[in-house]
Order: structure tokens, then C-alpha cells, then sequence
């Protein structure tokens, strides 16, 4: 899990979406394609070439009251159409730590 | 307990005021990420995987019970209901929310608690020994000297923009239990032949990517010329540090790269120059420190009240009392260590409702005071022994009476890739893992003292370079694998532990450490030989070829 802080060149393989931090209080957010942001994985806007996601990065890192730290992660579609997160990395931004009950939700 | 002077307040009150106006700024957007970014991480606020994080310093890791339930109160009020205490006396906070962050600091100055150089490339909070002023055959009190560099360093302009991030660690004992030797700058308080106490001064230690066992500059610096000695330091490397390559910018590089006789002919060089300046600290100033330090007024008390014998009827209290109650330098008391490493629990975790129920107790048996050391464990610093048995009750109730202290489940552990933005694999699962592994207190004991340390990443913040076993998380093609290396300590005899082969799988690592530990019980010269001195002995193949063998 390369941190994506250390993203270079945007070249994607798969399906992705731009994620960032909400400023005002640091909570995962996703890019929608209504040019918004969603603390939803399944509003987010899906991307599938280098130049979309160019494109969907550009507006989310131009949003920077809004939103910090934007950056392309990759996500799963599955047969339902349902958005999974592509890594353990954006599963436990999605889903939340994996170390069990003993932290309050 | 150290008590803050009116300068003191003022300049963490402005501090507060002065953040409070730059997140308001952030806020409007009148300050953008770039421009905020700097400014946040001098106040130990840091962007992570679902958060802000929030590091509030514990200047050598000493609390007053007050302290104590302001940070209950900030986890309560501001955050999800725990903090996580670190490996270098500051607690850390997962959850806060930018724009409640300067109420949760303006809530801490009232407590004289702050997160100044928490984060950022300058001198970081000044750690030392958890047993400071206590310890029997302690030389003096090694927090008045952590104060002096404390006050001296705090948004000095010179070490405010340093190469990188830069830390201090002080111990006055023979046993280093404030890890001096993987700092930037460690300090070991002595006396000479002559009668003087001063500072065998250490520089470049350090962990991360490129790890270095720190190297003795100056056998003997006089306690008069600390702050200009350390001065000469910093000038070196804040002239010399290199500023072009992050990995190659901690003083630990410079020391390496100039080899430390010549690193110390500079120093000596600058040194000569600033000697007898306005850093010297004449004996008044260390005394007027010393003053603002109080003290319990000890009872005097039998090392074996009544209480005691009764209790060591009781094998569960005998269990912890032999595990988790140490020598105090007073007859009648003793220092004991809270656990917070429960069987499957997240280590260095605690609660508000745990941090309020401490403080309560330490204003019960332990004159108001509180410790945290760098193995993420909490202490009571002044505990009459004949409250010993109805303490450990009052502790085990809220969970944190696990007679786990020095054992194999009291681990040292990052956040991991469960919080942090920076990590590559998970931590504290593997932890958690280990300790459910272990939980058997009689199989612990057997094992005797060792060190388990766990890092998410090259960074190094769980210390597993120095761990009796080290346990490193890493990346392969989108997996966690984990590095294990063994042999390492931080104490006085601190080194560097050895890598035992290629690296495992997640789901491989618990039954890894079981088969060095079980390699270790097999190899080992006598019952009381510990894991490090079989690894030392016997080198790392033996226990390679016993986790090998088979996978």
C-alpha cells in the first residue's frame, strides 16, 4: 500500500474515484459527479482512463476550502454495480479501522 | 510536579489564540492546505487515513492528575473516547475535527498542556526516564534538566527550521529506560571520579529508514555548559544537515556521513566560541528550575506493612505485585506500572473513563502524579506499599492491571495502516494477535523479559529496530508482509536487531514469533538467560532455520 501522498503520475488500471479529507473536520469524503463531495463511497464518480481522472482531480484539488489532500484511489465495481474500495488502504478509510469492538464507532 | 511560571501560561494562552485565528483563517479559505500545513503540524495536528490527528506533548512523560483528566476531558468531548500514548510521552488523539481543535488546546492550557513542536522539523518534546526522581541510585532528578532544555528549545528561531525533526531524551540512571541511545541527542546524567555530576552527551542515534545506535561525543559535559554544548550541536547541523533529501536529513546521516570524530571537531570548534556565553547556566538558574519542581512529603513506612502480608496469600495479586511493582528510592513505596496492553486490546489505548479513573487513584495513593513511558505503559510514581493490595484491586477493575509489564504481550506498537497515513501494513491487529497468543501468564513468565515492538512502515514509530524482536510491515504488489528481525534492545546495551529471513505474510506473523519464541525456550543456556542474551550467543540462525525450515 504505497501511501498515495507519494502519487506521481496519474495512470490508472481499473476503475477509481478521487478521495480527500473534509477540511473543516478531516472526515473521508469522495468526489461526486455532480462536482460536490459525498462522505459516501457510493455517490462517488467513477473514472476509467487516465484523462477522466486527471480531469476529476484537478476539480477536487481546485476545491481547496472544502477538501484536503485529494488524490485517485482505485475502487471495485461489482456485478450489482455496488462501489468496493480497491485496497485495504481505502477499505479501512471506507469501512474503518480493523482492529475491532474496542474503539467506539 | 513541575509548576508552570506566568510566562509560561502566557506564551501557551497566545499560542491558542494564535492557532485558533489561523484554523478560522483556513476555515474562510483565506489561508489555503499549502500555506496552513506548516502552521498545523507546529501545533501536532496531522492529516491521517480518517482524521485529523491530534499529538499533545507530556514533557517528560510526567502528569498531574489535573493533566490527566484534561486529556480524559478533550477524548470525551472532542474525540471518539480514548487516546493513544506514544512512544515519546505525547498522547494522540485520532478523531478531532479541525475546526473544534483550538477549543480542545485553549481546554489543555488551562491544565498548562500543550502541543508546541509536537510535529515539524525543530526540537520535539524532551522525553526522559518515566521513573524520573524516584528510581533508587537515580543521580538527581534528570526532569530539571529536561525543563532547562524544555524552556530552551521551545520556539527558539534558530531550531524552529531545522534540517528535520530533532529529539532529546534524558536518563540519570545506570539503567536507560528513556531509550538515549536511538536519539537524536540522548543524555545520561552521571557523577565523575571527581565528584561532578554532568552529561556523557550521545548524538545520532536514530530509527526510520536508515537506523543508527547513537555515538558518545563528549564523555563529560559539566551541567553548567549543557545548553551551549547542545547549541554547538545544533549549529552543526542546522549549518551541515542536508536539506535536499528528506531520508538523508536527520543529524543521525551527518554524524554518519562525517564520521563522528570530525562531527565533534566542529562542534568542539562552535562550541568554543559560545562556551562561556549567555548559555551558561549558573547555579541559580538550575536551582530556580529545581524550586519549581514539588515533591511528596513521604510517610515514613514499613517495606512490609501488614496489608502486604495478608495480601500475598492472594496469587493473583502476587502475580501482579511481582510483575508490575517496582523498587522506590523511599522505603515503604513503590512505583507501579499500569499496563495498557490488555490481552486483544490496542496497545498504549485508554479510555477517558480509565484516564479519569487513574487520575482519581493517583490522587488517592500516589500524591496526585502520573508517568507515561515510551513502551506506552502508564505509572503511579509514589505508591505507599501498603496500599498496594487495594490499588491493584481498584486498577484491575478498570483494566489495566494486566501483570503483563517486560512479558511478550506488552508490546510496543504503531497505529499502523488502521490510522496512519504514512503506513504501509497494519500493526495493531498483529499486536492484538500476539497478545491473544500469549495470554497465558505462566507461559509468559517462563519466557521471561521480551520485547516485542511492531512498525507499520519504514518510519519506525513502533521501534522495532530495537525490539528484543522487531516486527516491520511492509508492501509487496498491494499485500502486507512483515520483516522480522531479532536480537535488538534500547536500553543501555541498545543495538540494532538482525533480520531473520525474507518476510511473511500477514497471516503468518503469530505463528512466526511462536516459533522463535519456542526456538528461544529450546536454545537458551539456563531458565534465567533472556531472549536477547540466546540471540546474542547464539546468533540469528538458529532461529532462522527453525522459522524456515518448514515455509
Amino acid at each position: 500500500m504505497t501511501s498515495p501522498l507519494e502519487q506521481k503520475k496519474i495512470k490508472i488500471t481499473g476503475p477509481s474515484v478521487v478521495t480527500a479529507n473534509r477540511t473543516w473536520d478531516g472526515a473521508v469524503i469522495w468526489r461526486t459527479a455532480a462536482h460536490g463531495w459525498s462522505a459516501e463511497l457510493a455517490d462517488a464518480a467513477i473514472v476509467r482512463t487516465s484523462d477522466e481522472a486527471r480531469a476529476l482531480l484537478a476539480e477536487s484539488v481546485a476545491d481547496d476550502v472544502g477538501a484536503v489532500g485529494a488524490y485517485i484511489a482505485p475502487v471495485e465495481i461489482k456485478n450489482s454495480g455496488a462501489i468496493k474500495p480497491g485496497n485495504l488502504r481505502e477499505h479501512i478509510r471506507s469501512e474503518g479501522v480493523t482492529i475491532g469492538p474496542s474503539v467506539p464507532a | 510536579m513541575y509548576a508552570y511560571d506566568e510566562l509560561d501560561r502566557t506564551l501557551i494562552n497566545e499560542r491558542v489564540s494564535e492557532f485558533r485565528d489561523q484554523v478560522k483563517r483556513r476555515l474562510s479559505g483565506e489561508l489555503t492546505e499549502d500555506e496552513f500545513k506548516m502552521l498545523r503540524l507546529q501545533n501536532g495536528v496531522y492529516l491521517q487515513l480518517h482524521a485529523y490527528m491530534f499529538r499533545v506533548a507530556i514533557p517528560y512523560g510526567t502528569l498531574s492528575s489535573k493533566q490527566l483528566r484534561a486529556l480524559a476531558h478533550v477524548a470525551r468531548r472532542y474525540d471518539r473516547g480514548y487516546g493513544h500514548f506514544t512512544t515519546r510521552q505525547n498522547i494522540q488523539y485520532n478523531w478531532i475535527k479541525l475546526a473544534e481543535l483550538p477549543d480542545a488546546l485553549a481546554d489543555l492550557a488551562e491544565v498548562g498542556i500543550h502541543a508546541m513542536q509536537t510535529s515539524g522539523n525543530n526540537t520535539r518534546n524532551v522525553t526522559s526516564d518515566q521513573w524520573a526522581g524516584v528510581a533508587p541510585g537515580e543521580i538527581e532528578d534528570p526532569r530539571i534538566w529536561s525543563e532547562l532544555l524544555r524552556q530552551y528549545t521551545t520556539l527558539h528561531p534558530e531550531f524552529s527550521f531545522l534540517p528535520r525533526k530533532f529529539k532529546f531524551a534524558i536518563t540519570a540512571s545506570s539503567h536507560d529506560r528513556a531509550a538515549i541511545k536511538i536519539h537524536d541527542i540522548g543524555l545520561r546524567l552521571y557523577r565523575n571520579a571527581e565528584g561532578e555530576t554532568g552529561f556523557e552527551v550521545l548524538v545520532g542515534g536514530g530509527l526510520g529508514r536508515t537506523p543508527f545506535i547513537a555515538k558518545t561525543i563528549k564523555p563529560f559535559v559539566p551541567g553548567r555548559d549543557l545548553l551551549s554544548y547542545v547549541e554547538a550541536i545544533l549549529r552543526v547541523y542546522n549549518q551541515y544537515g542536508r536539506r535536499d533529501n528528506i531520508y538523508k536529513a536527520r543529524i543521525k546521516i551527518l554524524v554518519h556521513e562525517l564520521g563522528i570524530e570530525k562531527f565533534a571537531q566542529e562542534v568542539e570548534e562552535e562550541w568554543l566560541q559560545i562556551r562561556d556565553s549567555a548559555l551558561t547556566l549558573d547555579s541559580s538558574v538550575v536551582e530556580e528550575v529545581r524550586s519549581r519542581f514539588s515533591y511528596p512529603v513521604y510517610e515514613k513506612l514499613p517495606h512490609m506493612p501488614e496489608e502486604l502480608k495478608k495480601a500475598a496469600h492472594d496469587p493473583l495479586f502476587e502475580r501482579w505485585r511481582r510483575n508490575s511493582v517496582f523498587p522506590h528510592k523511599m522505603p515503604g513505596y513503590a512505583i507501579v506500572t499500569l499496563s495498557l496492553k490488555p490481552v486483544g486490546g490496542p496497545p498504549g489505548d485508554a479510555t477517558a473513563e480509565q484516564m479519569d479513573a487513574i487520575a482519581d487513584l493517583a490522587d488517592k495513593y500516589s500524591f496526585g502524579e502520573i508517568r507515561v513511558g515510551h513502551e506506552q505503559n502508564l505509572a503511579l510514581p509514589h505508591v505507599a506499599r501498603r496500599d498496594l493490595p487495594v490499588l491493584w484491586k481498584a486498577l484491575d477493575k478498570i483494566g489495566v492491571a494486566t501483570p503483563n509489564v517486560n512479558l511478550v504481550s506488552d508490546i510496543i506498537a504503531c497505529p499502523g495502516l488502521d490510522y496512519c497515513s504514512l503506513a504501509n501494513a497494519r500493526s495493531i491487529p498483529i499486536a492484538q494477535e500476539l497478545t491473544r497468543r500469549f495470554a497465558n501468564h505462566d507461559t509468559a513468565n517462563l519466557i521471561g523479559r521480551l520485547h516485542i515492538n511492531i512498525s507499520g512502515c519504514i518510519n519506525a514509530c513502533g521501534h522495532h529496530h530495537v525490539g528484543h524482536i522487531g516486527i516491520l510491515g511492509v508492501e509487496k504488489n498491494g499485500e502486507e508482509f512483515y520483516q522480522i528481525t531479532i536480537g535488538g534492545r534500547a536500553d543501555e546495551n541498545a543495538e540494532l536487531g538482525a533480520l531473520i529471513g525474507p518476510a511473511v505474510k500477514y497471516g503468518e506473523v503469530a505463528d512466526v514469533i511462536e516459533d522463535i519464541v519456542e526456538a528461544y525456550l529450546a536454545l537458551r543456556a539456563r531458565p534465567d538467560e533472556l531472549f536477547v542474551e540466546t540471540v546474542k550467543r547464539l546468533g540469528v540462525e538458529p532461529f532462522r532455520e527453525r522459522v524456515y525450515a518448514t515455509r
